[in-house]
């Protein structure tokens, strides 16, 4: 069992005290959430007077574990931190993520495992298409609250057929719409070459991609994920004569087609969409692939992707910050890399659903919750959530980047849009600074 | 089931000639019920209708006597165990190696999930029946070719069977889902089965029970069928193929013609796997279909036992449990999740080698020849 409790017991026995007497004492407001004078129940399957268990699934292990197995130690870091300070209505959070190994048949297996026999209250951040494509039907009919899949592909999106279910990241096609629109504007004259993974992902990136820009399009490729030879894509690239490439593919497929490209002498403007442009995993895979020829990210230098939560390359920034001191004091190995500031961002997200909820929350009340106040939360972010009854989808919009080293620099202020045709605009709303105790305080929605 | 009622009681014939080879588990189930002391009836089909029948009351007592999650592994066992069966009776019986069994549950399973989708699908049974014998079909191709060939050649071309079909998911995307694969559908579970789970246990019939008892009556059914045949003539032929080829051409046995049966019936057990697959996981996906799939089916029969359906259902439980249990020891050592399931793949290959030195006629291989030895030892000094 991957449990915060071990190691914390103590510590959140005695913060649980505290806030339960401050509580008494009419102080209120302890308890990082907004306590009622009700007692805490179990009120459903996975949740105890002071206990809520919330389950996932991630690559820990094969091609896809590189990165992707960090995400829930970023995410256990952060409910570490929260339980640490008193945990969501004096609940501590028991966070249990099992290895799929980015194969549906173990998806389904770790899933079941995680619903009948961890009992937990709810799934959080799934990670994968494919994956967690083979366990939505499953989790809806047994009314397991599958909230913010780790994956843009519009499938989570399906408030009818799917209730239960909600994305969390920008998906794919408006992520497309946005990288289609500043390319248009941006590159008027460049003949566009698209290299798309032959799934969803692809398919919904090269999609939005085409409302701006049909007439520049001048070649397609698509690779099949675990052909690791992507010179036949490349190559027909370089012969129609693209001379700005659109990338949706992950991490490792970034790397095989710089490497690649270098090996044609092809030097046409790359744009990576942000799932493959991650610059110290691609940095370590490049040195990997090529046996230590190309030793850092220096290829990605100049390249263009995009961004919808903070990165660790800005160390100034507020929420790195927090984060940066939330994976000091988890004692965890490693560095805080980009997956792990992922994991602590859906991690404070999960934070706000809860308090949300109510203190006694059914999972039906977790969904609602989700619902009515999702639009609202303000988090790490850069633009708001999409959700509500009609809409499980995630983040509204990002930013266009240029990576510079192993930093960035903003080249276009947030954008938002919505599926389909909806118009691209400028966000409005002001950049959010984490509250001080670092933990969010929502209130209950009924 | 093939070895729960094998009386193997011949003590004169173990005597002389003390069976060693990897194969060791599927020989004794070519003895005759003679002699021996033994409570089951003589006639093999009123045997093994009798074992099917205890064996099924064991399944339901198991299945009612647990809850829920170990209830849906059970659906994990059950279609490994159905592959594995039908592998160890190509590989153990007639001798033949397949890689590409993995590509073979695939057809089952995409037969499955596309019949499931359908306005108005037909029944189950149906749906199953179809896809078994679809896979056969298959099969029946490739046991041609396959006929021909021996050892690694054999090996190399199901080897291409299991890294190309997979491929065709990708190529027909529209109507087989591409990487993403095709959801399945849960079938209903009828009022039947929803009252005779509340009179037998009171429990609630969710459909993950429901699927639960569809595959292991697939697996009961379908290790009913494979014990019979291998006690039939057909068994024995196999056997011959295996053992002597000259000698089986000699006594008029066709060669080519029993391999390419073997290979059929293998594959059906193939394709109804692939069918219960695609139930319990509720996805096909190419991904699920990797070669890595075939090898674990291999791994189950020579762990198990080549050649013993006895032996393929203990390769298939460990196959399901043995990763789990070694990651959750992991866990409970204080591991990182993602520590302990590295670590648990490491230990399980090295379970793997040692059961391997140790025991090279697989677990219920083993067993049996020791069994047999200290039964000849008795009698050579009796």
């Amino acid at each position: 069992m991957t449990r915060s409790s071990r190691r914390l017991v103590s510590f959140v026995a005695a913060a649980t005290v505290a806030s339960t007497l401050a509580a008494c004492g009419g102080g209120g407001g302890g308890g990082g959430g907004g306590g009622g004078d009700e007692e805490n129940e179990a009120s459903d399957v996975g949740i105890t007077e002071d206990t809520i268990r919330i389950g996932a699934h991630y690559p820990l292990t094969g091609v896809a574990a590189p990165g992707y197995s960090e995400i829930p130690t970023g995410v256990q870091a952060y409910f570490d931190y929260v339980n640490a300070n008193g945990g969501v209505n004096g609940r501590e959070i028991e966070w249990i993520y099992r290895d799929d190994a980015y194969n549906p048949t173990n998806t389904s297996q770790v899933v079941n495992q995680l619903v009948l026999e961890d009992e937990v209250f709810a799934i959080m951040g799934g990670l994968g298409t494919p994956t967690h494509n083979a366990v939505t039907d499953f989790l809806n009919s047994e009314g397991v609250p599958d909230l913010f899949v780790s994956s843009g592909s519009r499938l989570w999106d399906d408030p009818e057929e799917k209730p239960y279910t909600f994305g969390w990241q920008p998906d794919y096609e408006i992520e497309g719409k946005i990288i289609g629109q500043y390319v248009a504007e941006n590159f008027p004259d460049a003949k566009v070459g698209l290299f798309l993974q032959g799934d969803d992902f692809g398919e919904d990136g090269a999609a939005g991609a085409k409302q701006f820009l049909e007439d520049q399009i001048v070649a397609e490729e698509t690779y099949v994920p675990g052909n690791t030879d992507v010179r036949p894509q490349i190559s027909a690239l370089q012969a129609a004569g693209a001379d700005l490439v659109l990338g949706f593919n992950v991490p490792s497929y970034t790397a095989l087609s710089q490497l690649t490209a270098l090996q044609l002498g092809y030097q046409p403007q790359w744009f990576y969409s942000n799932v493959g442009s991650d610059p110290a995993l691609v940095g370590s895979l490049l040195a990997r692939f090529s046996e230590g020829a190309v030793s850092d990210a220096s290829l990605l230098d100049g390249v263009l992707t995009t961004e919808y939560i903070p990165t660790v390359d800005t160390p100034d920034d507020p929420w790195i910050q927090l984060y940066q001191r939330v994976w000091d004091e988890s004692g965890q190995e490693g560095e805080l890399t980009n997956y792990r500031a992922y994991g602590m961002s859906m991690a404070y997200t999960m934070i706000q659903a809860l308090q949300s909820a109510g203190q006694n929350p059914t999972r039906d009340d977790l969904v609602a919750a989700v619902e009515q106040a999702g639009a609202d939360w303000e988090g790490p972010g850069f633009a708001p959530f999409r959700y509500s009854e009609d809409k499980h989808a995630g983040y509204s919009g990002m930013l266009v980047s240029r990576i510079v080293g192993q930093g960035s620099e903003d080249l276009t202020p947030v954008l938002v849009t919505d599926n389909g045709d909806a118009e691209i605009e400028e966000y409005d709303g002001e950049a959010t600074t984490p509250p001080e105790s670092g933990i969010p305080d929502e209130e209950p929605v009924n | 089931m093939s070895d729960l009622q094998t009386p193997a009681s011949a003590a004169g014939a173990a005597t002389s000639d003390a069976p060693v080879s990897a194969t060791a588990a599927s020989n004794a189930s070519s003895a005759q019920a003679t002699g021996g002391r033994t409570f089951l009836p003589r006639n093999t089909l009123l045997r093994h209708l009798l074992v099917l029948v205890l064996c099924a009351v064991g399944a339901v007592v198991l299945l009612e006597s647990t809850d829920l999650g170990f209830n849906a592994q059970i659906g994990y066992v059950a279609y490994y165990a159905i592959a594995a069966g039908g592998l160890t009776v190509l590989t153990g019986l007639n001798g033949q190696i397949s890689l590409g069994h993995g590509a073979l549950m695939a057809v089952g399973g995409y037969t499955t999930a596309l019949m499931l989708d359908a306005e108005e699908p037909l029944p189950l049974v149906v749906i199953f029946l179809a896809a078994v014998a679809l896979t056969s079909l298959v099969g029946a191709v490739v046991g041609v070719a396959a006929a021909r060939l021996h050892g690694p050649y054999l090996a190399g071309a199901t080897l291409a069977l299991a890294v190309g079909l997979p491929g065709l998911a990708l190529y027909f995307k529209e109507t087989l889902g591409g990487e993403q694969g095709l959801t399945v559908s849960s079938p209903d579970r009828p009022e039947w089965f929803t009252e005779a789970i509340r009179t037998l246990s009171g429990g609630s019939p969710s459909g993950v029970k429901w699927i639960a008892y569809i595959s292991v009556a697939c697996l009961l059914i379908t290790y009913f069928l494979l014990a019979n045949l291998m006690r039939s003539r057909v068994g024995r032929t196999w056997r011959a193929v295996r053992d002597q080829e000259v000698a089986a051409e000699l006594a008029g046995i066709s060669l080519g013609t029993w391999r390419v049966v073997a290979f059929v019936v293998s594959a059906a057990a193939a394709g109804l796997a692939g069918a219960v697959l695609a139930l319990v996981v509720r996805l096909t996906a190419p991904t699920a279909f990797t070669i890595v799939l075939s090898l674990s089916l291999l791994t189950a029969i020579v762990i198990g036992g080549l050649g013993s359906l006895f032996g393929a259902l203990v390769g298939s439980v460990l196959l399901v449990f043995l990763p789990r249990l070694l990651r959750d020891a992991g866990e409970s050592l204080d591991m990182d999740a993602a520590q302990a399931a590295e670590i648990s793949y490491v230990v399980y290959g090295v379970i793997l080698v040692v059961v391997m030195l140790f025991a090279p006629a697989g677990l219920v291989g083993s067993i049996r020849l020791a069994l047999l030895r200290s039964r000849a030892r008795r009698s050579a000094r009796g």
